[in-house]
């Protein structure tokens, strides 16, 4: 008897997974996990932080040593065109080249196909001047010894980009991009909307019970060859400073997505 | 004869209870808001100020800790005899004696503070603690390092538990707790005060009247009752030193800002020489100086201080004398004797 039992739940089972294979079924009240996957290259080659050596469409060698940065506020459109927002709690995550285990943001999606993603490179200006309490884990302004707050201007830097080149004169450059409106009185937006199309290289069928990944490249060349031609050697170093707007227009253009894993 | 004799008995009265005080455990004085003063800008709501979360505060706020090499405390550059500025210094020497660039500000009644620093740069009182911590001339600290130093430390963890009701030392705390102290810093008690609590009293002689007159007529737009600042950012007409600080433009990028700076209080001027953003004046008198002649057409310079050609305030050496006298009415002795405040 119970061999029966086990024979036809196995039976079942197997039915109801040749029918998810064949025709999604989705239920909209059930949560599968999605992974967006930042990964950061350099033109057709993988980022290798300091030891890669790279060429900018100036002719600029340069190579690597930090790259950072915030992505936020995510939200994923299905097929059909509805949106879902991530809980803004659960929506900030640090990118940090130098440590793998931050080069995925990981969300629970209501089941479903999604042809879009929609994000913000930074931190909305909403959080960023909430209470000290509401801004834990990577939004802690002390978080690495404070590598990413601007402590005597309050703001977080969003993109933060470190290397060294040849055709600088210090030896170096550093690009630290922030700018969140001002609190008081307007200044610096480097907020940066993002969104990607994800039907040409693969929509994502999120599922309970099986893990979906987009893979998406950040190409550090479209920082420096965009709407405008940054030069490391014009601008070895921008922090909190008007040419930051220039390189922020840049680095709106840093995501393609790759494909996604199903 | 009558009045003398109601006040000296008032006097032993009063020097009685100051005696007793000090025998007894002192009772908690919550933070009040002054009866004259507007609601605070702070959200005192999201911070709740108690006993053992103010003391936390205080040591904190003398705890060398808190600088890379453990030498430098907020209280080495904001002492509180001196309203909690670095009496007789233009600017500051922080660690390793390395010179800042700005005097420094006193800390008081900043729960009404809308902006922090003589730029405005910082936005909320619960993270300017922050800025000098890291700064590479003050502290030169992170304040990573600093909550480390602070879990291992023999004291803090269980200084947290009372205040918090458990050890954990997190950013939130940490900041909230020197919040806290900052947050009792309430200058309310200058003779100039005691007469908006009670305007029939009789506590400004003749000059000192004058000199109030003066002041609303001619500094009162931007050093605005009763905090004596409107909070704004702006051009008095400095010559800009070889440093070229352009004030408020480090902040907003904004040219309209280039070589703006917050109106500073003008309470407890007695304690806080030299003036000006970078401590440029050692007295009072050479501060009126600069209004009434030494006024530059600098970028930005404020409107209130020209008119057609004329730059500056015009004022006579009566009327300075006047002025400086009701200036002596805002310094609030009870303040800077507070031992609340100092170093336990």
């Amino acid at each position: 008897m119970k061999r029966l039992i086990f024979s036809s739940i196995l039976f079942s089972l197997v039915l109801s997974s040749c029918k998810k294979e064949d025709v999604p079924d989705y239920n909209t009240n059930v949560k599968g996990p999605l992974s967006v996957e930042f990964d950061n290259v350099v033109g057709t080659t993988d980022l290798q932080l300091v030891t890669g050596n790279y060429t900018n469409a100036s002719g600029e060698s340069f190579k690597v040593t930090k790259l950072k940065y915030y992505v936020s506020n995510f939200s994923f459109t299905r097929l059909d065109g509805t949106i879902y927002t991530v809980p803004q709690d659960e929506s900030y995550f640090l990118i940090n080249e130098a440590d793998a285990s931050t080069h995925e943001a990981e969300f629970d999606l209501p089941e479903g196909e999604y042809k879009s993603v929609s994000f913000t490179l930074g931190v909305d200006s909403i959080r960023s001047t909430m209470d000290i309490s509401m801004r834990t884990g990577v939004l802690d302004p002390t978080l690495d010894g404070g590598d990413m707050y601007w402590g005597w201007n309050s703001g977080y830097i969003f993109f933060k980009y470190e290397g060294t080149s040849p055709v600088s004169a210090m030896g170096d450059y550093l690009y630290h991009i922030g700018g969140f409106g001002g609190y008081s009185s307007a200044t610096l937006n480097n907020i940066k909307k993002i969104s990607l199309d994800l039907t040409a290289r693969g929509t994502p069928k999120v599922k309970s019970g099986k893990l979906t990944n987009i893979h998406l490249f950040a190409d550090l060349l479209k920082v420096f060859d965009g709407p405008s031609t940054v030069s490391i050697a014009t601008h070895p170093m921008v922090m909190f400073d008007a040419y930051s707007a220039t390189i922020a227009n840049n680095y709106v253009r840093l995501f393609t997505h790759d494909h996604t894993e199903n | 004869m009558n009045k003398f004799f109601w006040f000296f008995i008032l006097l032993f009265v009063t020097g009685l209870i100051a005696c007793s005080k000090e025998e007894m455990i002192m009772p908690f004085r919550a933070f009040e808001k002054p009866a004259t003063f507007p609601e605070p800008s702070y959200r005192m709501s999201s911070n709740p100020i108690t006993k053992d979360g103010f003391e936390l505060g205080r040591k904190l706020f003398y705890e060398r800790m808190l600088s890379s090499n453990n030498t430098i405390s907020c209280g080495s550059c904001h002492i509180p005899t001196a309203a909690f500025t670095h009496h007789g210094h233009s600017v500051s020497h922080g660690i390793n004696d390395l010179l800042g660039t700005r005097n420094s500000p006193p800390i008081m009644n900043l729960a009404w503070s809308t902006s922090f620093m003589w730029d405005g740069g910082i936005g909320d009182l619960d993270l300017q603690a922050l800025a000098p911590i890291t700064s590479h001339v003050e502290m030169d600290e992170t304040v990573e390092n600093v909550i480390q130093k602070l879990r291992n430390s023999s004291v803090y963890p269980a200084l947290f538990q009372k205040a918090y009701g458990s050890s954990e030392i997190s950013t939130t705390r940490f900041l909230k707790s020197i919040s806290q102290f900052m947050l009792m810093c309430v200058s309310s008690n200058s003779r100039y005060d005691s007469v908006q609590r009670n305007p029939n009293s009789i506590f400004l002689n003749e000059s000192e009247e004058r000199g109030y007159t003066i002041f609303k007529a001619k500094c009162n737009s931007c050093h605005t009752e009763p905090l004596f600042t409107d909070q704004s950012f702006r051009n008095n007409g400095l010559n800009p030193s070889v440093r070229n600080d352009k004030g408020r433009y480090l902040v907003t990028l904004n040219p309209t800002d280039e070589y703006r700076f917050k109106v500073p209080s003008l309470r407890n001027l007695k304690y806080t020489a030299p003036y000006m953003h970078d401590g440029r004046f050692f007295t009072l008198d050479a501060v009126l100086s600069h209004y009434t002649s030494e006024v530059s057409q600098t970028p930005n310079l404020d409107p209130l201080l020209q008119s057609g050609t004329v730059l500056g305030i015009p004022l006579n050496n009566n009327e300075k004398a006047d002025l400086l006298d009701f200036l002596e009415t805002l310094n609030d002795r009870s303040f800077v004797t507070d031992s609340r405040f100092f170093e336990q």
